[in-house]
Formats: structure tokens, sequence, C-alpha cells
């Protein structure tokens, strides 16, 4: 598929060539994005109405199953439901009403498309919004696609929440709004430190249930947490609210300098944000220290994954020293990682897409010290000698803030030394 | 519509999967939407494969649908018959792509390729996961079987070990051990390791045999009824099943006796030495793939002398099988692939151990009650380093270690007894190689709020003394009990009136 991979200038302000592929993709779909959204909307179900092949996908990629009964599950569909033997939307209503009688803790359903829902052109947003009329104020039904030929990753999340953004509350009042879901712990650092910098009103989208979810209005400010917001940084911008354009939180320099993007947004003194942050950053340093030796003139490789590739290329290269060859993201928005790409140096190959099979044997060619794959590549790259980061892990680990920067930087260093450590 | 929230089996092109990422020299293209690449994990992570499986997804775009679809999967087509150079190619459809109806077999055969094209239909709104295994399998055989010269000496082959099967690579070397000792030659073993050249001479050998039904059958049917090839249909896991299967395949090479080397086995004296005598009437449910469920069911009964509380499948094409087997035990067979519904029988039958597959496993965590792994699907700590197979003699001795590792033994029972009234001893913390959790459903039944039926403090005393991984069974039955004799209190001696009546 390699007439059409090619390389196209990305425009805008900056010259930065990007290798746009097109061919087997070995990412997951958006649908993956429920594995950790209904860890933290703690009143929130998941209903995708799919294939046994969503089913399937889900299990597999959440690995272990730890709850008897999950808030997330598929509604599959069956043979009598595509040959319109029977009305699909009967079908969902009646599911629907079974699981909110057995689970009344649900606050928020999620009717989540996938592949086989579009392709038969089943409208959710029609049946969320009759199911709506049954149920509300009890349990609010939303609806966004997880499907593999709409988005990919992460962007599961990004329609998740841009679905949520037209439900918010409208709010005369100025507030800060953090967009992205972030693990608990590391969201309360963040807003914490926001707060010590005198900012009052702190929001987090999404909020852990239905009750704290954010107020939106024309006085309201946002900052992305995670890169892959595409369309949720588009509704709240219909909402009003205006972006706070920064690089993204990772490492000591990334977490400064979005920190510094909000310190000046508000018109908040020097002093003061010296004040908040030099112990954590002080502390974010020490971290990086001791692993930066470890890093160091070490080359890696990013297969794409979930859009936190050229982030996190920015904080591998200029806060540990490494030596980037190729940066593959699934899909690239200028808009929102250009303060990220323009603290690049020597620019590696940006890639955009993917044709798997081109792409390794550029990986091969290469021969990287680490490459950043997906699970289905890890152990085939392993077996050829090559040393490996499972993507999923910088999806999944709390990596963002000053006080998780050498948790981050440890993910890189733990492969290096796992090799050098094994006599075998 | 059914909502379904964990599943035993996967759709049928991950059966499809199984057969090519099982075989060499075969490449299969799937025409599919981005995501369902997350198969390739299943291959690469649970069984550590150090390869990608064999497997290029077309990777549609909703942008593609209604345009270029058809040419998209050509293109993949020819890409991947020339960077891997496969000696036939597999082609069909994952759930979206059938929707979309755009025929990869004949797609296929519009670019003339030089190696054979095998299609393969894979209804996904209707089959799951053993059904593609079986049918591939099948449709391989048959695209690629022609008549050969049959091989001088007696020869078998060995038909239906997959990737991704439960123990499939270790079963195959213990059955080769057991054919060796037979002195009967393998042929060829397939799919596992088979290539399409190798699937041409399998009607070279005389006779199949068919080790796993779910992943076989269609073709040694096939292969029966075409080239007149007999299969056997016992599957040689457990002492008696393998003992039936080497009289069985004497039967079909026309040998009437045959020497095969048990001093190997330790199971038999291992099941007959005295700390066994614990096992004795332990009550087991056992859940899975038919034929593992139905060889466990006999090695339970049988060989350990378990007493079977329940027995069932997920896979609904065995279902017979397995309802007239739970017939002959004087049980209820359950015929499910809802796990909430497994999980409902084994509360209300409380066994004391499970005999399932990772799902169980999942079950019997959460409810306090142990569990060995029988049957796939299975976790990555089920697919173990060392040589485990469940087949043959060796396969009998790992079930038995299996099997009994959960268990609380013989003498630990004693102990466990004696030094209950020890203040040191913590009664809640149950075997050392167990989860440390309190089982849920005791603490459950321990609270019984809701229970008409009055426990005496008396007999709350006792019910103490009882070892707690008993004391749910023990209380339910003395609550049956009362209920059914019409006491509306407990006393010690009703406690006592009751076991009596329930002993075995």
């Amino acid at each position: 598929m390699n007439e059409h991979s090619k390389i196209e200038n990305m425009g805008g302000c900056s010259e930065i060539p990007v290798l746009k592929e097109r061919g087997q993709r070995e990412v997951f779909c958006g649908l993956t994005g429920i594995i950790w959204l209904h860890r933290k909307i703690q009143d929130a179900f998941f209903l995708v109405v799919g294939s046994r092949t969503c089913a399937h996908l889900l299990q597999s990629a959440a690995g272990v199953m730890i709850f008897a009964e999950p808030r997330f599950g598929t509604a599959i569909l069956e043979e009598k439901d595509l040959a319109g033997m029977a009305d699909a939307h009967e079908e969902l209503d009646r599911e629907v009403a079974n699981l909110l009688e057995r689970r009344p803790d649900i606050k928020q359903l999620f009717l989540v498309g996938s592949c086989p829902s579009e392709v038969i052109k089943l409208d959710l947003s029609n049946a969320a919004e009759r199911l709506s009329k049954i149920y509300f104020p009890k349990v609010k039904v939303l609806n966004f696609s997880g499907s593999g030929i709409e988005t990919t990753f992460t962007q599961g999340e990004d329609a998740c929440l841009a679905s949520l953004v037209p439900t918010l509350k409208e709010t005369d009042e100025e507030n800060l709004i953090l967009v992205g879901s972030l693990p608990d712990i590391v969201e309360d650092q963040l807003v914490e430190l926001i707060k010590e910098l005198g900012i009052k009103e702190v929001a987090v989208l999404p909020g852990r249930d239905r009750e704290t979810m954010p107020s939106i209005g024309k006085k309201s400010k946002f900052i992305l947490v995670q890169p892959f917001l595409t369309d949720t940084t588009e509704a709240l911008e219909k909402r009003g609210a205006s972006r706070i354009n920064a690089p993204f939180p990772f490492g000591e320099e990334g977490t400064t300098l979005w920190l510094r993007s909000i310190k000046e947004n508000y018109g908040i003194s020097d002093d003061k944000f010296e004040i908040v942050t030099s112990a954590p950053r002080k502390r974010a340093q020490l971290g990086l220290k001791k692993l930066r030796t470890s890093l160091q003139g070490k080359t890696i490789f990013f297969f794409p994954d979930s859009q936190l590739e050229i982030p996190l290329a920015r904080f591998l290269s200029r806060e540990c020293g490494m030596k980037l060859i190729e940066v593959g993201s699934p899909y690239i928005n200028r808009s929102l990682v250009d303060k990220d790409l323009e603290l690049i140096e020597d620019m590696p190959v940006i890639s955009e897409g993917q044709d798997v099979d081109l792409q390794l044997d550029r990986c091969r060619e290469s021969n990287p010290d680490i490459t950043v794959c997906g699970l289905g590549l890890a152990n085939p790259l392993e077996a050829e000698g090559l040393t490996t980061k499972w993507a999923i892990e910088l999806v999944f680990t709390p990596i963002h803030g000053y006080e998780q920067a050498q948790d981050l930087a440890e993910l890189f260093v733990r492969p290096l030394k796992r090799k050098e450590a094994l006599l075998i | 519509m059914k909502l379904s929230i964990w599943t035993y089996e996967g759709p049928p092109h991950v059966g499809a999967m199984r057969v090519a990422t099982a075989m060499e020299k075969l490449h299969f293209v799937l025409h599919a939407p981005q995501g369902d690449t997350y198969a390739d994990l299943l291959f690469t992570m649970i069984e550590r494969g150090n390869k990608r499986p064999p497997v290029t997804y077309t990777t549609f775009q909703a942008r593609d649908l209604g345009a270029d679809t058809a040419d998209l999967f050509k293109k993949a087509c020819k890409e991947a018959v020339e960077r891997f150079k496969p000696e036939a190619l597999l082609v069909g459809a994952s759930c979206t792509a059938e929707l979309i109806q755009d025929d990869p077999g004949g797609l296929a055969d519009a670019l003339n390729l030089e190696i054979p094209v095998i299609p393969l239909e894979l209804p996904s709104y209707q089959r799951k996961e053993n059904f593609g295994t079986d049918e591939t399998f099948y449709q391989i055989v048959k695209a690629l079987s022609c008549t050969q010269e049959k091989t001088k000496k007696f020869s078998v082959n060995i038909l239906g070990p997959t990737a991704l099967g439960f123990r499939h690579k270790d079963d195959v070397r213990e059955l080769k051990t057991i054919l060796d000792d037979l002195n009967i030659d393998l042929n060829t073993v397939a799919p596992l390791g088979a290539s399409p050249s190798s699937i041409k001479s399998l009607t070279k050998a005389h006779a199949n045999v068919m080790l796993y039904p779910e992943s076989s059958e269609l073709a040694c049917r096939w292969l029966k009824e075409n080239f007149g090839m007999p299969y056997t249909e016992h599957t040689p896991i457990g002492i008696n099943s393998t003992k039936d299967f080497i009289e069985e395949l004497n039967k079909i090479r026309g040998v009437k006796d045959s020497f095969s080397d048990t001093s190997r086995l330790n199971f038999d004296w291992w099941s007959k030495s005295v700390d066994s005598n614990y096992f004795t009437g332990k009550r087991v449910f056992i859940f899975g793939d038919a034929t593992h469920v139905a060889t466990a069911s006999r090695i339970a009964k049988e060989e350990m002398a378990f007493s079977i509380v329940g027995i069932g499948c997920y896979n609904r094409e065995y279902a017979r099988k397995i309802r007239s087997l739970a017939k002959d035990l004087s049980v209820d067979a359950l015929i499910s692939d809802d796990y909430l519904e497994v999980e409902r029988r084994i509360a209300d039958l409380q066994p004391e151990l499970i005999l399932g597959s990772q799902m169980e496993r999942h079950i019997g965590k959460r409810l306090g009650i142990p569990c060995a792994v029988i049957s796939a699907p299975f976790h990555v700590q089920d697919h173990p380093a060392r040589f485990s197979p469940q087949v043959g003699w060796e396969g009998a001795n790992v079930i038995f270690d299996t099997w009994v590792h959960p268990l609380v033994m013989g003498l630990e029972e004693h102990l466990l007894g004696m030094f209950r009234e020890d203040f040191e001893f913590n009664d809640t913390a149950g075997p050392s190689h167990l989860s440390n959790s309190k089982s849920k459903l005791n603490e459950e039944k321990e609270t019984g709020a809701d229970n008409e039926i009055r426990w005496a403090p008396e007999a709350t005393k006792e019910l103490k003394k009882i070892p707690f991984f008993v004391r749910g069974k023990a209380k339910r039955n003395t609550e049956k009990f009362a209920f059914e004799n019409g006491h509306s209190a407990i006393t010690k001696d009703l406690l006592y009136e009751a076991k009596a009546h329930y002993a075995r």
C-alpha cells in the first residue's frame, strides 16, 4: 500500500514534513477507551451496541476480569436483528430496561456505536433521545461512537467527552476546566497546584460522577491534559469556552510549561508561580536526574497508538536525552500538539496513520534501542532481538505531572535494565 | 440482541485465526476494520507467541465504505502474497465486512493468484469461535486433499490441535510418545505445525486421531466419507479414556492387544494412596468446552471418586453429548455461554471444587471456592513453561496435581481441625495458597438477616466451630433441614440431626 505513503507538508506555522501512510493498522478501535472511562466515571454504564467481536475485544483488552459485572457490556447483534426480523430499537429498549432494573446505581448510560451498528445505520442518537424521555431525570442517556471505522483507540474517549459537552450546565461564572481523564491521584495533584496558584473555580471533564460534571459558559477557560481530544475541544469552543494552549504536562518541563500557560493566562505573578511550583519541580528534576543516565543517547521508535506519542517524544528527547528515530501517531491534530512539536529538536520522522508491514521494515532497518508498540507486536519484536515498551502502559499508568515524571521515565528504563540484567 | 458481559468464545474469524496461526506457510487475509487486530495479542500475549499471526487485515474505514473496499481487499491480498509468499491463501470477512458483502472469495479468485485460495464463510452473527476452527480446518483439508498412496506401515494423523488450544502443543508431544510405544507411525499433525503441502499428504495415512472434536470433527468426517479414513472418537484424557482410545486404535488397525508403557503413570497409585481418602465424595462442578468436560467428568467419577454435582459446556454444538452425560450422572446439564448464569449455578450448588475455564476461576475467586482450569478459554498463567499435557499417561499425572493443588489435603484438614480452638489460630485465614479474602458467599450466609429461621446461641457457637470452608454449606443444609421439618429455631441438636441427614 506504499503508493498511499507520501510525505506531506503539514502547513501552518511550521515546516515539519509528515509521512502519511495508509494500510494495515495495528491499533485498537475507540471502544477500548471504555476500559478506563468506566473506572473514571463511577455512576456510568457503557453499553456497546455491536458484535461478539466487540465484546471479545473489550474482554481481551481489559485483561483480567476483576468484576463479576463491570459497568460495561455489549448488546450483541444477532442474525434476526440484521435480517429485519426483529426491530433493533425494540430489542435495544428491552436490553436497556433489563440493565437499568438490575443496576439501579447507574445514573448515566452511554450507548456506544460500533462498526456493525454504524454499517447497518442503527441510529443511536435517536435511541438515546427516546430512552432519555423514559429514564430522565433518574438516568441520563447519551451516545457516542467507538467504532473502528471512525475512531482509533483514544479517540473513543474524545467521542465520549464530546457527547457530554452539550449536556453540561450553563454558567455565567468564570471557571477553569481540565479536560481529559486522568487517574484520580494525578487529577487531584494538578487541581491542587492550580488552586494554589490562586484559581478558585477548577473543574474536571469528565467528572467522577454525574453530580461533579463541570458547568460551562462564555467565561469558561479550558486546558487539555490529553492530546487526543479534537472533537471535545471543538464542542467546548462551541459552548463559548476558550482554550489555553500549552505543551502537555509530561515530565518536569512539560508540567511547568503547562502550568505556566495557565499562570500567564490568569496574570499570576512570577513569585507566586515560583512558590507553588519550586518544590515539586525540584523533586521531579531530582527523580529524572537519576534515570537520565540510563536513557541518554538511546534511540527510540514509536509505532502509532494513543496520540500521546508527540508529547512523550518531546519529554524523552528534551528531558531524558533520548534520540528520536520515528514518532508515529494514528492521527495528528497540529493545533493541539504544536507547542510540543515546536520544542522537539533534531526533528525525527513524524508519521501519521500506518502501514504496519512498511513500518516494521523501517523499524528493523533503524534498529532502535527501544520500540514503543502495541501488544500484538511486542513479543514478535522482542523475539527478533529488539527491546520494546508496551504502548498501552502509557495509557493505563499515571504518568502526568511532577510527581509522576520519574515514573514515566522509569517505564522506558525498565525494559533496558531488564535486557542488561538477564544473562540468558 | 443479547447483553453479554464476559464471553467464553470469540467470533468465528478468531477460530479461523487459531487454525492459520497454528500452521506454516499459510496466510489469512481478513477483510476487517481497524481494531480487529486486537486478536493478534491473544496469540502474542496469552501464548507468548514469538511471531505475528499470519494475518493481514484490510483495515477499511468509514470513508472507504461504498467506495473502494473491494479494491482495498484485492490490494491487501496481492501485497500479502508478495510479501509472505504463502503456499495457500485463506480469505474471509470479520463481522463488519460480512455486512458490506464484498465476497472475499470471488475477489481473490479474480486476482488469478498462482497459489490455492481458500474462501471461508464465517457467519459472525450466528456462530462462534469453535465453529470457526472446525469450519476453517475442514475447508483447508477439503481444498487441498487428493488421493495418495498409503504408507506401507500403519500410520495415523493427529487432527485438531490449534493455536490457543488448551495444552494442545503438549498433548501432541505426549500422544506422539504413546503412538511410538504402540509402534504406530505418525504421518502428519494438523493444523498445528502443518503447511498446505503437508495437508496434501494427510491421505497417505490409514486413519485419523480426532484429538479435539471441536476443531476437527468436520474434517475427520469428510476424510472418512471421501477417502475412507476411519477416525478415533475417544479423547485420550484420563486413565480410562486413554485405555479406551488405545483399544479403539487397535480395533481400527486390526490388532488384538498392544503394549503401552504405563510406567510413567503415577495417577492411579496417587489416587489409591491414603492421603487421597479425603477426596472421596468431594463435591465438584465441571464446566468448559464439551470435550474437556466429558473427559474430566469421567476422571472425577472413576479415577478420583469425587461426587459430581453439576456439569455443563458453553459450546452449544455439543449440547447433546453433555446432556446425555449429565443424565447418566443424574445431574442437571447447564448449556450456556452466559457467564452470570454459570456463576449463579455454582453459587447455588456450592461445590467444594470447580473444574472449569478461566471464567470459572474468576467465579471461584469471588465465591471462595477452589478451582482448577481444565479447558479454554485460559489465561497466560494457565499456559505453563513446563511440559503439562492433559492427554495420555503424563497428562493424567498433570491432571492429578492440578486438581489436587487447590484443595485442602488430608493431613492439612486434620491440622485445621485440631488447631481451630487455639487462640493464635486465625480461623479466617484459609489455606495458605488461596486468596486471603474471606469468602463473600460465606459472609453473606453468616449474616443471614432475611432468614426467618432463628439460630439459638449455642447452635451459632457450634456452627462457628465448623471449618470456615464448609460452614456456609453446613448452615444452608441445616436451615433447609429445619425448614423442611417445620422447625423455626435451630438448636445444637438440630444442627447435628441435619448433619446426620446429609451424611454421605
